[in-house]
């Protein structure tokens, strides 16, 4: 099943530093797909996409669809509020809000109008189970939030995300500043996910991407280059660009 | 060569500590003359007597109590109108506003704070006073109200400038965030941006608060200058007189080394007492939360 489909998609930035140039792709239902490539390709701006936080950005211009279920999520006549419940982000620096690990849970079912205790300490219980952090906090969950380290905090704004039982998950190189460790604590999170999300996932290495992914994009200056099965994707590469990209010879 | 340049270096460092020494010794003999004129008050005026109800200093009396609540009247209605006003304005500004209105809005806002309270009293004598008489039917326009809303109008443009600093060095990714969990714009910014800035916002108010306490020249001409004991809330639609009033209309009428001229430097006193007070409750409330940001990054 496509989840995610975009079509024929520019954007702009005013500032003219960075663009995405006519991508149409498509993401699968339930399966992780990947969008790499070296660094300014446009990959994080197309994430910011799929939840409209982009919105809040200097954009020049918008063009094209991205549907999600067969909706369009760029009509201005769609509610963002929810379309933010139904996409949840993590980002690549853990941010934390300023409360109690508890609070950081309750906070997207709270502004949601979610007063129910029961409820509140069952989505707290089930997300910090779904994102390995449960048996770390489970005695201390009116601590500050602040107080975990980095991979702790990182796995807290997953589960901040799934407390709000999401459709998509986006994740914006979530691993970026976290030790081998605690990458792989969320890597294995993430494969548990997919079976009931769909995840779209910025890694931070080539070697994450062909890790994690069922499906794979990659992305070069804006232009989505190739898309495929991971399996494919990361072992025959049908473009020049792509191979040389994966087997490292540059980026 | 080398000889030179170490003089120089000599002479500038010794330049540059002379300076910040002369900071301290300033306020030193400040305080050291404010004690030597205003302290021989409490022997010659009994304590009773200081802190009564009735300042008539030409008839010997010297109860400074009225002065007191006075400025404290002034300075709470000021700060009523001051701080929704100016957080409210800062929000705008930082969180709302788009990027050209905010480019113009800011230094528009500080240009206000640059204005002399003497033209701002001006035109509280001319437009605010008859208008406030002429809508609250009271018999006279030159009341504690008129006073605190000027005051505000002073207040409000330090708390604006500093509360929206506060607000802006709040890392966007807070806000993305929130936003990306399905929060509305005003949810981010009262459950997130606000309580993350809260420290930078209150040492904007205390700021604020405290100009409005040490203002003079609007609340003198439009505070009505009656010394009479503000005791109720209904005072703000009376005339009251505030202790910095009443010391720059008397100092330069009365005769030095008298017992009226002692008090008025004890009054000064109070008045740097309470500003001391607010500016020592500012800094230790961000003195907190920078221990607390300390005590998380370590």
């Amino acid at each position: 099943m496509n989840k995610i489909v975009i079509e024929r998609f520019s954007l702009q930035y005013a500032d003219g530093t960075e663009s995405l140039r006519n991508i149409n792709l498509t993401i699968r239902e339930k399966a992780i797909t990947v969008l790499f490539g070296p660094a300014g390709g446009g990959k994080s701006s197309l994430l910011r996409c799929f939840n409209r936080l982009n919105d809040l950005a200097d954009l020049k211009t918008v063009d094209g669809r991205i549907l999600l279920d067969g909706q369009d999520i760029l009509d201005p006549k769609m509610d963002v509020i929810s379309l933010r419940r139904k996409v949840g982000m993590v980002f690549a620096r853990p941010v934390v809000l300023p409360m109690s690990i508890r609070q950081n849970i309750c906070y997207g079912l709270e502004v949601m109008g979610e007063k129910r205790r029961a409820k509140l300490d069952e989505a707290v219980e089930r997300s910090l189970k779904q994102s390995a952090l449960w048996d770390e906090v489970k005695d201390r969950l009116d601590d500050p939030a602040i107080a975990l380290s980095g991979g702790q905090q990182q796995r807290l704004c997953l589960a901040r995300s799934l407390a709000l039982e999401p459709e998509v998950l986006l994740l914006d190189e979530p691993t970026s500043g976290l030790d081998p460790i605690s990458t792989s604590k969320v890597e294995e999170s993430l494969q548990a996910l997919k079976q009931n999300y769909t995840v779209v996932l910025v890694p931070h290495s080539v070697q994450q991407a062909a890790r994690t992914a069922d499906y794979a994009a990659f992305f070069l200056q804006g232009e989505l280059i190739e898309c495929g099965e991971g399996k494919n994707l990361f072992t025959t590469p049908a473009d020049k660009r792509t191979e040389d990209y994966v087997t490292g010879r540059f980026g | 060569m080398e000889s030179n340049l170490s003089w120089r270096e000599y002479v500038i460092t010794r330049a540059i500590r002379a300076s910040g020494y002369s900071a301290v010794v300033f306020v030193a003999l400040i305080f050291y003359f404010l004690l030597r004129e205003g302290l021989p008050a409490l022997t010659e005026v009994p304590l009773g007597d200081l802190f009564s109800l009735r300042w008539y200093p030409i008839e010997k009396y010297f109860g400074i109590l009225p002065l007191i609540t006075g400025s404290l009247i002034v300075t709470i209605g000021a700060g009523l109108v001051a701080v929704p006003f100016g957080v409210g304005t800062a929000i705008f500004i930082s969180e709302i506003a788009p990027r050209w209105a905010r480019e113009i809005l800011k230094p528009l806002v500080e240009l206000l704070g640059g204005l002399p309270s003497v033209v701002l009293g001006f035109l509280g004598i001319l437009v605010l006073s008859p208008a406030l008489r002429e809508m609250l039917n009271l018999p006279t326009g030159l009341t504690a109200l008129t006073g605190s809303l000027l005051l505000g109008g002073i207040a409000v443009p330090t708390i604006v400038s500093i509360a929206e600093d506060a607000l802006d060095s709040v890392p966007r990714a807070y806000r993305d965030a929130a936003l990306a969990l399905g929060a509305t714009r005003w949810q981010t910014i009262w459950r997130v941006t606000l309580p993350a800035a809260k420290s930078g916002v209150l040492t904007a108010i205390m700021l604020g608060v405290g100009r409005s306490i040490g203002e003079t020249m609007t609340v003198m001409m439009v505070t009505g200058n009656a010394p009479v004991l503000a005791a109720t809330p209904l005072a703000l639609f009376s005339p009251v007189r505030t202790m910095t009033a009443t010391i720059a209309a008397e100092m330069g009428e009365v005769a030095s080394g008298s017992v009226h001229y002692h008090t008025l430097f004890f009054i000064g006193i109070i008045l740097f007492l309470i500003s001391l007070i607010v500016n020592i409750t500012a800094s230790s409330v961000v003195f907190q939360s920078k221990k607390r940001a300390e005590r998380v990054l370590s």
